[in-house]
């Protein structure tokens, strides 16, 4: 700091060779020389990196997502090209023999020698002979899509009406939060089913259903962190400057309340993934040749008794899935908000 | 505090209210004839069939008279099943349900509390890791997947149980411990969490410093602290079942309300289809209720706050 502007050198006067620093330990340095608003994200940072579940949860679910795009790519086959000679075999990948990729089907009959058939389906085929595959990777590309938007519009629903009802409180607030107990009290899932019966199966009735219900509890959080934010001094500083209302939401309130928000959203994800797929298996989904992997299962699972694989793989692969948005969840809401550990 | 449940009873009526009324205009818009030969039904019959479920009144009428029925029990009567009560399929169907329920309820806290409470007195050790492995395992993997498998394996290929239907009860096991497992998953993460913030708690330092015995420590100061809110699980943890029932029954063709809901759906039978949503809308709402209630006499800081609010 600045003393007063100089008007000659008294022997009384307090100069800045006055003062050293104070030799501090190396990881205390550290902290203080990172700028302050950059400070609790790369505390959260560390501390996401020691939690055990999350490096590889991330790396997975980042090899998945690249894969669900590559992968179609991989095959000389599309997801719902239909070949009847090639209908029904079992999965084969050279070398892979021992993992259970062996082309054999549940009898240990070589099915690929058996019809001649050179190439290799790396998870087999369906009743159709269209390369599972492809399938998969497609699946897994339409269920993490399904995910993120419905996530998305959660978010944007939530965060709005979360903060217009915190920050304006009063009687808008008691509306509001008449509105959402309403809805608290209704079991989502029939909500869901509901809607889709009317909206007719497909990827858009899937979303849109979802959010009818999802939002509530973005908002929910929103809501709490705003109401413990707003009575803060920052917020009066900005107000008091002639701040307006929509720069205070947006620049110091929501920027504030990112950490509970990101951790919804994280959960968020895997929920939405876990409907998509309920909703395809009680066959209110997508509409054959289109596949999720809620469809894939649904398909499995009927012929589960005589080609295991068509069910295993797909439930493998959601359940990856599941895995790493919950770990990496769980990971994100213990290095973000150490208070929401529950 | 009395005010503080009138408060809630209202909040709770409206709720229904407003459940009854959206279903009734989704049901309405729904696509499809509730009459199970729409195509062979000549014009007359077809206008007799709607007089005679008075489907031919305008659309306020309808509303107003299922609303005044609703209020008087009267639920109405299946199109699909001629001439049956509603109530009377709902209690007919609801028995197996009430049994996998319950018994995954059961099987998946006495398992979900032994786990946790095991690993969170041995942090950080193998056991600790294997159980949180299997929490979120359990937490992750859809229950319909559980299910399939175990139908797969247990009931098909090793033949233990039988892997479908509805006889004795034998019958009940696959479906409630398919049922159980994200019950086990989350109950065992819960206590576990749980667990460890008591250890760290200022009075289970003072009752080791006592002398009380380690086994007594735990059990009466660490336990006990976290089993109370372990009861605010007990809601979601039925509404996670209700939707578990839904898909388990149609796996394991359980003639359950999940599965009869189902078939509902898909024909289209509209007050079936409504007295279910509704049903099940009132158990979860009541589930709700009683949760707050049961914590609220088990932790007397809850209590307090109703107190306020009045």
């Amino acid at each position: 700091m600045r003393t007063l502007p100089a008007t000659g050198t008294s022997p009384h006067e307090i100069t800045d060779d006055l003062f050293v620093h104070e030799p501090v330990a190396a990881e205390v340095a550290m902290e203080v020389a990172a700028s302050a608003a950059d400070a609790p994200w790369k505390a959260a940072l560390k501390r996401l990196g020691k939690n055990r579940g999350v490096v590889p949860a991330f790396v997975l679910i980042m090899v998945i997502t690249v894969l669900a795009f590559v992968g179609p790519l991989l095959t000389p086959y599309t997801y719902d090209g239909q070949n009847v000679a090639h209908s029904n075999l079992p999965p084969k990948i050279s070398g892979l023999g021992w993992l259970g990729f062996d082309g054999l089907d549940s009898n240990g009959v070589d099915l690929y020698a058996k019809r001649n058939i050179t190439e290799a389906h790396w998870f087999g085929t369906d009743e159709f002979g269209r390369d599972m595959w492809t399938r998969v990777w497609k699946g897994t590309q339409i269920s993490l899509l399904i995910a993120l938007v419905a996530a998305l519009l959660d978010l944007f629903i939530g965060v709005l009406y979360g903060g217009i009802s915190a920050y304006y409180g009063g009687k808008i607030d008691n509306v509001m939060q008449r509105i959402i107990e309403v809805l608290v009290g209704i079991p989502n899932l029939i909500v869901i089913i509901l809607f889709i019966l009317i909206l007719e199966p497909g990827i858009t009735s899937i979303i849109l259903a979802m959010t009818i219900t999802g939002w509530v509890g973005m908002a929910r959080i929103v809501r709490g962190q705003i109401l413990q934010l707003k009575g803060q001094e920052f917020v009066l500083a900005a107000r008091s400057l002639g701040v307006s209302n929509s720069r205070i939401m947006f620049k110091h309130l929501i920027p504030n309340a990112m950490g509970p928000i990101i951790v919804t959203l994280m959960f968020t994800l895997p929920t939405a993934i876990f409907f998509e797929a309920f909703l395809s298996f009680i066959g209110l989904g997508l509409q054959a040749p289109l596949a999720s992997l809620g469809v894939l299962i649904n398909d499995g699972y009927k012929g589960m008794r005589l080609f295991p694989y068509k069910l295993v793989i797909p439930a493998v692969m959601i359940s990856l899935i599941m895995i790493s948005f919950n770990l990496l969840a769980d990971g994100l809401r213990d290095a973000l908000d150490p208070k929401m550990t529950k | 505090m009395r005010l503080y449940f009138l408060k809630r009873l209202g909040v709770m009526l409206t709720t229904l209210f407003i459940i009854a009324t959206v279903t009734f205009f989704l049901m309405k818009l729904l696509p499809g004839t509730p009459y199970s030969n729409p195509d062979k039904l000549s014009e007359q019959q077809l206008a007799s069939l709607n007089q005679k479920y008075g489907l031919d009144q305008p659309l306020p009428v309808q509303y107003a008279r299922y609303l005044g029925n609703l209020v008087q029990g009267d639920w109405g009567v299946s199109f699909q099943f001629k001439g049956r009560l509603v109530t009377d399929i709902i209690f007919e169907r609801i028995g197996p349900s009430v049994l996998i329920g319950f018994q995954a309820m059961v099987i998946g806290s006495i398992i979900g509390l032994g786990l946790g409470i095991l690993s969170a007195l041995r942090q950080n050790s193998l056991f600790d890791l294997g159980a949180v492995t299997m929490a979120v395992l359990g937490m992750s993997i859809p229950s319909f997947v559980f299910a399939a498998l175990l139908q797969y394996y247990v009931g098909v290929k090793l033949g233990w149980l039988p892997p479908g239907l509805w006889e004795d009860y034998s019958y009940s096991i696959l479906p409630s411990l398919a049922l159980s497992v994200t019950v086990i998953a989350a109950v065992a993460r819960f206590i576990r969490t749980e667990m460890l913030e008591v250890l760290t708690q200022d009075y289970i330092l003072s009752a080791r410093a006592k002398g009380i015995s380690e086994f007594g420590v735990v059990w009466k100061h660490v336990v006990r602290n976290s089993l109370i809110p372990v009861v605010t699980m007990l809601g979601p943890m039925a509404v996670s079942i209700m939707t578990g029932t839904l898909v388990i029954e149609k796996i394991f063709s359980v003639p359950g309300l999940g599965e009869q809901f189902i078939l509902s759906i898909m024909v289209n039978d509209y007050s079936v289809i409504m007295g279910i949503t509704l049903f099940y809308s009132t158990l979860f709402i009541l589930v709700v209720l009683l949760v707050d209630m049961i914590y609220g006499i088990l932790d007397p800081r809850i209590r307090e706050k109703w107190g306020e609010s009045t």
